[in-house]
């Protein structure tokens, strides 16, 4: 009874603290101006389950692909056994599962040993990749400290969660040889020969609570990590752009000035309250971008292609989308402060149209990283969970250009000849010239 | 063969409608590399007798290169001064030699009011050929030299072009070779975005020079390419490097222009 009672509070404290941090998390990327996928619903769908479903994009790169997915379908499997788990919890039950589904519940378990042990490899090869190899993409210096640190605790993790799914199996087939019939276990049946019955049950409870212990911290630790991705990669793939993809977001309040400028149409906007132009921090950002950085799971296949990065320029698409979701963190945790140092009008509450600490995404990101982009896509083609890293480069290029009035002094000559002669170069030749010396 | 280049508005005022307007971008026009490109371009043009005609001096730059460093204000005034200028004239197909062109032309200009049939001149010629109506003489000055292809990224990681250029190299009977990075993996010539226009970022290399060591890499005589930008970059790129070997950056219409 009292381990029921401490399993039901155990659960119900993770779970709450969990559904916290994700209306947190909710609320920040909420922060974001207004934004409406123009997809259809059959365009959305066909994105989660080929991208985020099927993980299409992994497969570019086979070998974390397959290891990868073996952490994946192990981890969609262990949820039957989880579902068991919490069950036995509050009930008090033991494997209650397996008397209603009989010999099909031996096969559920052998199919996640298996899955088990494939994921405990994968686990192995990618602490080998971070660790030994040192793969240049996990090498970067936007993943120095905290970020590198969490690849490491969730790889540890992992290792441990199988530690106890095996030791709780193998206990329990040494104590029920006649029914619990898991092959994997079997093979570890041996080397708990020498124990007696009551230390087995004792084994296998410390494997069960171990088991669950690790999962409930991991529902915790997902907010505060890049494994959010497990959920959010089914939201963003779902959100994700399908117009083509050379078309740059349109600025509708510029382009109804133009229009009335140019005698196309009356202006508009009688308000004069014309919105911000780009953007230099969350409040700037569409939510999907906001949202994107959240999903980012810091793998780097943006910032490995990315032939500004490859030269040695400091952007680093990787970096843009976690220096985002960080700036959307320290906002959401300064709002949630109440503190009135953090209110552009002091005598206003402090709300998200009445913060101002200072700081900008700006603070973290250079102009430099911004300016050494070359609208490739390779960021955008690479990621695996549709991320548009370039969308916020180019906000935050406007926000330079228009707002600021800043940007690259080498730019200046070029507006100055799209101004004046309407041409990229200023040139005294007439643009039909070459035409001429044809017709001759 | 004299070679004709009509402007749109001296056609349409004796009410000859051409078929095709074939928009030049500011490189086509002014950039002295990128001009061999038009005049190769339009020499395939007259040879194929089909009407087609530019706007000349009403051409203004599309507004790629203001839109991507972030200049929206400069993008619309010029995008929406020439949109006014083809709706004009009614004007319904163009194509294009310049993949940054094909890219706003295409994707962006509808958002604004513009709506054509654009097609860029690698698509455009590989139609010409597949359809039979361009006939390739063969003997090029190329046959029996490695020829790779480069993917510029506004024609193909951008818009999805990846066979059309393909195809006609094999047309042209091109002994084709893949760089290392290709296709939706193609790696940048370093000019998009607004970087032709300025020196580069502070770093340990320039994205040109890559490419031109992939290139050297590839044991390639001569890449084929299909945007002003790329060719310019290339080229500087692959003199820059000390190797003695004279590898030379070609469009696809001056490969074609070889065997009319």
């Amino acid at each position: 009874m009292l381990e029921q009672i401490i399993f039901s509070m155990l659960c119900i404290l993770s779970f709450g603290f969990a559904a916290k941090r994700f209306l947190f998390i909710s609320r920040n990327i909420s922060l974001g101006v207004n934004w409406t996928p123009d997809s259809t619903s059959f365009e959305k769908w066909k994105n989660v389950i080929f991208i985020a479903f099927g993980q299409k994009k992994m497969f570019t790169k086979w070998l974390p692909a397959i290891l990868h997915l073996f952490i994946y379908i192990a981890f969609i499997f262990t949820q039957i056994e989880l579902i068991e788990i919490l069950i036995d919890g509050i009930t008090g039950s033991h494997r209650v599962f397996l008397p209603i589904l009989g010999s099909f519940y031996l096969l559920i378990i052998n199919f996640i040993e298996v899955l088990s042990l494939l994921a405990l490899i994968g686990t192995f090869v990618f602490l080998a990749r971070r660790n030994l190899l040192k793969i240049p993409r996990f090498q970067s210096v936007e993943l120095k400290g905290w970020p590198a640190l969490d690849a490491l605790i969730i790889l540890l993790a992992e290792i441990v969660l199988i530690f106890f799914i095996f030791l709780m199996n193998s206990a329990d087939v040494s104590l029920h040889h006649d029914s619990y019939h898991f092959f994997l276990s079997g093979f570890l049946v041996p080397f708990l020969k020498e124990f007696d019955t009551n230390t087995l049950y004792i084994l296998e409870r410390i494997g069960w609570w171990g088991h669950i212990i690790v999962v409930f911290g991991f529902i915790v630790y997902l907010s505060y990590s890049k494994h959010l991705h497990i959920i959010f990669a089914f939201i963003n793939t779902y959100y994700a752009n399908t117009k083509p993809r050379g078309k740059i977001e349109n600025m509708p309040a510029i382009m109804d000035e133009v229009k009335s400028l140019l005698g196309i149409s009356e202006s508009s906007n009688d308000t004069n309250q014309l919105p911000d132009f780009g953007s230099n921090d969350v409040f700037n950002l569409s939510w999907k971008n906001i949202l994107d950085a959240y999903t980012c799971t810091e793998c780097g296949r943006c910032t490995e292609v990315c032939p500004a990065n490859m030269t040695g320029k400091k952007l680093s698409p990787r970096k843009i989308m976690m220096d985002i979701r960080d700036r959307a963190d320290e906002v959401g945790k300064k709002l949630d402060s109440g503190d009135v140092a953090f209110c552009q009008d002091k005598n206003m509450p402090l709300s998200p149209a009445n913060f101002s600490d200072g700081l900008s995404l700006f603070s973290q990101i250079l102009p430099e990283e911004i300016h050494a982009c070359t609208t490739c896509n390779a960021c955008v083609e690479a990621c695996p969970v549709l991320i548009n890293p370039l969308e916020p480069i180019i906000k935050m290029r406007r926000y330079e250009i228009l707002t600021l009035s800043s940007g690259p002094a080498d730019w200046v000559p070029l507006f100055n000849s799209l101004e004046n002669n309407q041409a990229a170069w200023s040139l005294s030749a007439e643009r039909s010239a070459w035409a001429a010396d044809m017709n001759d | 063969m004299s070679i004709q280049v009509p402007v749109y508005s001296t056609l349409y005022n004796q009410g000859i409608f051409p078929e095709i307007l074939f928009w030049v971008g500011c490189a086509g026009s002014f950039d002295a590399r990128a001009q061999r490109v038009t005049k190769a371009f339009s020499t395939i043009l007259n040879k194929i007798e089909v009407s087609f005609a530019i706007l000349g001096e009403e051409e203004k730059c599309t507004g790629d290169p203001a839109r991507r460093a972030g200049n929206e204000f400069l993008f619309q005034m010029l995008a929406l001064q020439n949109i006014q200028t083809l709706n004009h004239y009614g004007i319904k197909k163009i194509v294009t030699a310049c993949p940054h062109c094909f890219n706003t032309l295409k994707n962006e200009y509808p958002e604004l009011g513009g709506n054509y049939e654009v097609i860029h001149h690698t698509s455009f010629l590989n139609g010409l050929i597949a359809d039979g109506k361009l006939k390739l003489q063969g003997g090029g000055s190329f046959i029996g030299k490695k020829i790779t292809y480069h993917d510029s990224c506004y024609l193909g990681r951008i818009n999805g072009i990846y066979e059309a250029p393909r195809e006609i190299l094999e047309a042209l009977d091109a002994d084709l070779v893949e760089l290392k990075r290709c296709k939706s993996n193609g790696l940048c010539c370093g000019a998009g975005g607004g970087q032709m226009w300025k020196e580069d970022e502070p770093g340990s290399g320039r994205i040109n020079q890559a490419r031109a060591t992939e290139i050297i890499n590839s044991g390639a005589d001569i890449v084929a390419a299909n945007c002003p930008f790329c060719i310019t970059m290339l080229q500087d790129g692959l003199s820059s490097d000390a190797t003695e070997k004279n590898i030379m950056v070609l469009d696809l219409s001056e490969l074609i222009v070889q065997q009319l």
